[in-house]
């Protein structure tokens, strides 16, 4: 995946390195005990797309990805996954400096919590939401009775469902960068007389620009693919909550020659974004 | 051997979304229990009291919509009672979830479905055990029928009395969404009453409308008659005349991959027998 790696793993063509012939012939040798589990690998990911584009129906594909109900999901999708990353940018990065660089009490507890959204399944994420957000949850309750607010079926409970479920891919990427990171950077500057929040943002930001990048990219595409917790917290109406992903569920449950093209224009939507961002990030972490 | 008895209605965990896991998982506890519980009854005493000739044995599996979730697990208790040597699998789903799979070959005895036209899917995939349809009827044997009611959070806060009344503005509904029986009823009831109601949301199975709906989170939600009745009074049902026009037959049928279908025929019969009948009657289904 990064550019980096053929050059580093010397083979089959790589570039020329300084190696005596010997060595090279040694690390040359393909394997074969890693090679063939490793194209059953490879051949178990793509062969449900392949079978897609196999399956799809091609000549009724542009009426079908036109119709404005697919535009507006996937318009949803795009807007909605976008604020969620701009949300967890916001509130998970600061998190994760918190518990890269400070100690305090219960520090490896909140760690932990913080990669719990990543194991539960989502849908119970969207049980918790709805207890606690709804219109009649612990805290929900005062939001409507206070501000008239209710957030289940409303975009915002997209959102707050995406960042639930996608910002631990942002937290642990940047947590992961600044514990790379050389401090002492960031100790020449205090010693320059740079104040902590300059030090921030003028040394230790630019630092880990790269695994902020690359989390952030992590995050737009879970949000993106986000089902359960949607499903359950936000419900699905079309051009507020139904999303690609609850689209493509619909569309399963009478038509799945539509639920066919939705996935591969979610796929491709994701590949592309994937390829290009992920490439420009990961490549100069 | 008394130890291992509560864990007998091992079919209610048959997963709605994960059929074939759970589903093994359940059988094969299943083949403990009916192991363990022979020797409670002892299976030709059992076989003699039934009188129907010939013991019925092996496994069954049956898809149900998941509106039967609660009387075909208590039909199923029975019918092992009285057949020791039969092992029922209970898989449910929303129908049109069962029928894509089904007609992606799932292996399975008896399809229950919650209205005609998820069955005519099936039969046009060349589902039903052709036998069993020549002789039931082709698009199988509606054996009971469901009413839409709406459904109200306990005490009514939003004061709805009628379908027109989810029409206002600060009504909050919920639906089923079209693609999904219950969403077709719906849709049906609305048509037939003129009315232009927007919901908040088109849930994906009529048990997450009825969840909406007692969790408060919506005012109303149109669902079964029947699913307000399992809520045991977390909801209330209003009866709506509009209802009439969107009354759910629910066919039953014996499929084509079945390995035994003459267990499947017993099985329905057993679901359209007297005893059968009442349990879904109790439940709240009418008569078809």
């Amino acid at each position: 995946m990064t550019t980096a790696a053929p050059s580093r793993s010397g083979n089959a063509g790589g570039a020329p390195t300084p190696r005596t012939r010997a060595s090279r012939a040694k690390t040359g040798r393909i394997p074969w005990i890693l090679v063939l589990p490793a194209v059953i690998g490879v051949l178990f990911l793509v062969l449900p797309f392949a079978g897609m584009l196999i399956r799809a129906p091609w000549t009724t594909m542009g009426a079908r990805v036109t119709d404005p109900d697919v535009l507006a999901a996937l318009w949803l999708s795009l807007s909605t996954a976008t604020v969620a990353t701009v949300v967890s940018l916001i509130i998970g990065v600061p998190l994760a400096w918190l518990l890269a660089r400070t100690e305090f009490p219960g520090r490896r507890f909140v760690r932990a919590l913080v990669t719990v959204p990543l194991v539960i399944p989502p849908v119970v994420g969207g049980v918790a939401l709805l207890i606690v957000l709804g219109r009649n949850g612990l805290v929900g309750q005062y939001l409507d009775a206070w501000f008239g607010l209710t957030l289940p079926f409303t975009s915002a409970a997209v959102v707050i469902a995406q960042v639930f479920v996608a910002m631990p891919f942002l937290v642990i990427s940047v947590e992961g960068a600044l514990r790379g990171a050389d401090r002492r950077y960031e100790e020449a500057a205090a010693t320059l007389g740079a104040s902590r929040v300059t030090i921030f943002t003028r040394v230790t930001l630019p630092m880990v620009l790269p695994g902020i990048g690359a989390g952030a990219v992590l995050c737009w595409a879970r949000a993106l693919g986000e089902f359960g917790a949607t499903i359950t917290f936000a419900g699905n109406f079309p051009g507020t909550t139904q999303t690609m992903p609850l689209a493509v569920y619909m569309a399963m449950q009478r038509d799945p020659e539509a639920a066919i093209v939705l996935s591969l224009v979610l796929l491709l939507v994701t590949l592309v974004v994937l390829a290009t961002l992920r490439e420009r990030w990961m490549s100069t972490a | 051997m008394r130890d291992t008895a509560p864990s007998r209605p091992a079919h209610r965990f048959t997963g709605r979304r994960h059929g074939p896991v759970t589903g093994f998982a359940a059988a094969s506890a299943l083949v403990v229990l009916t192991a363990c519980g022979a020797e409670d009854t002892g299976p030709d005493e059992a076989a003699e009291e039934n009188g129907d000739g010939g013991a019925l044995s092996g496994e069954l599996t049956v898809m149900a919509a998941a509106s039967l979730t609660d009387v075909f697990a208590e039909i199923a208790e029975d019918f092992e009672e009285r057949h020791p040597d039969v092992e029922i699998t209970l898989n449910f789903a929303g129908s049109s979830e069962l029928v894509q799979q089904i007609n992606s070959g799932a292996p399975a005895d008896v399809l229950a479905a919650a209205d005609t036209s998820t069955m005519e899917q099936v039969v046009e995939g060349e589902g039903l055990d052709a036998d069993w349809a020549a002789e039931n009827g082709e698009n199988g044997l509606v054996f009971v029928t469901n009413t839409l009611q709406i459904a109200v959070p306990p005490e009514n806060p939003a004061g709805i009395e009628s379908l027109a009344d989810l029409a206002g503005d600060d009504v909050q509904a919920a639906f089923c969404a079209e693609e999904v029986p219950c969403g077709a009823a719906a849709a049906a009831a609305l048509e037939a009453s003129g009315l232009d109601v927007t919901p908040v949301t088109y849930e994906e199975d009529v048990r997450s409308v009825l969840t909406k709906v007692e969790m408060n989170e919506v005012d109303a939600g149109l669902v079964y008659a029947t699913d307000v009745i399992s809520a045991e009074g977390r909801v209330e049902g209003l009866d709506f005349p509009e209802a009439e026009e969107a009354i759910n037959g629910y066919p039953i049928g014996v499929l084509a991959n079945s390995a035994d279908p003459e267990l499947a025929a017993a099985w329905i019969e057993a679901v359209t027998s007297a005893e059968g009948a009442a349990v879904l009657d109790d439940a709240g289904f009418g008569a078809p």
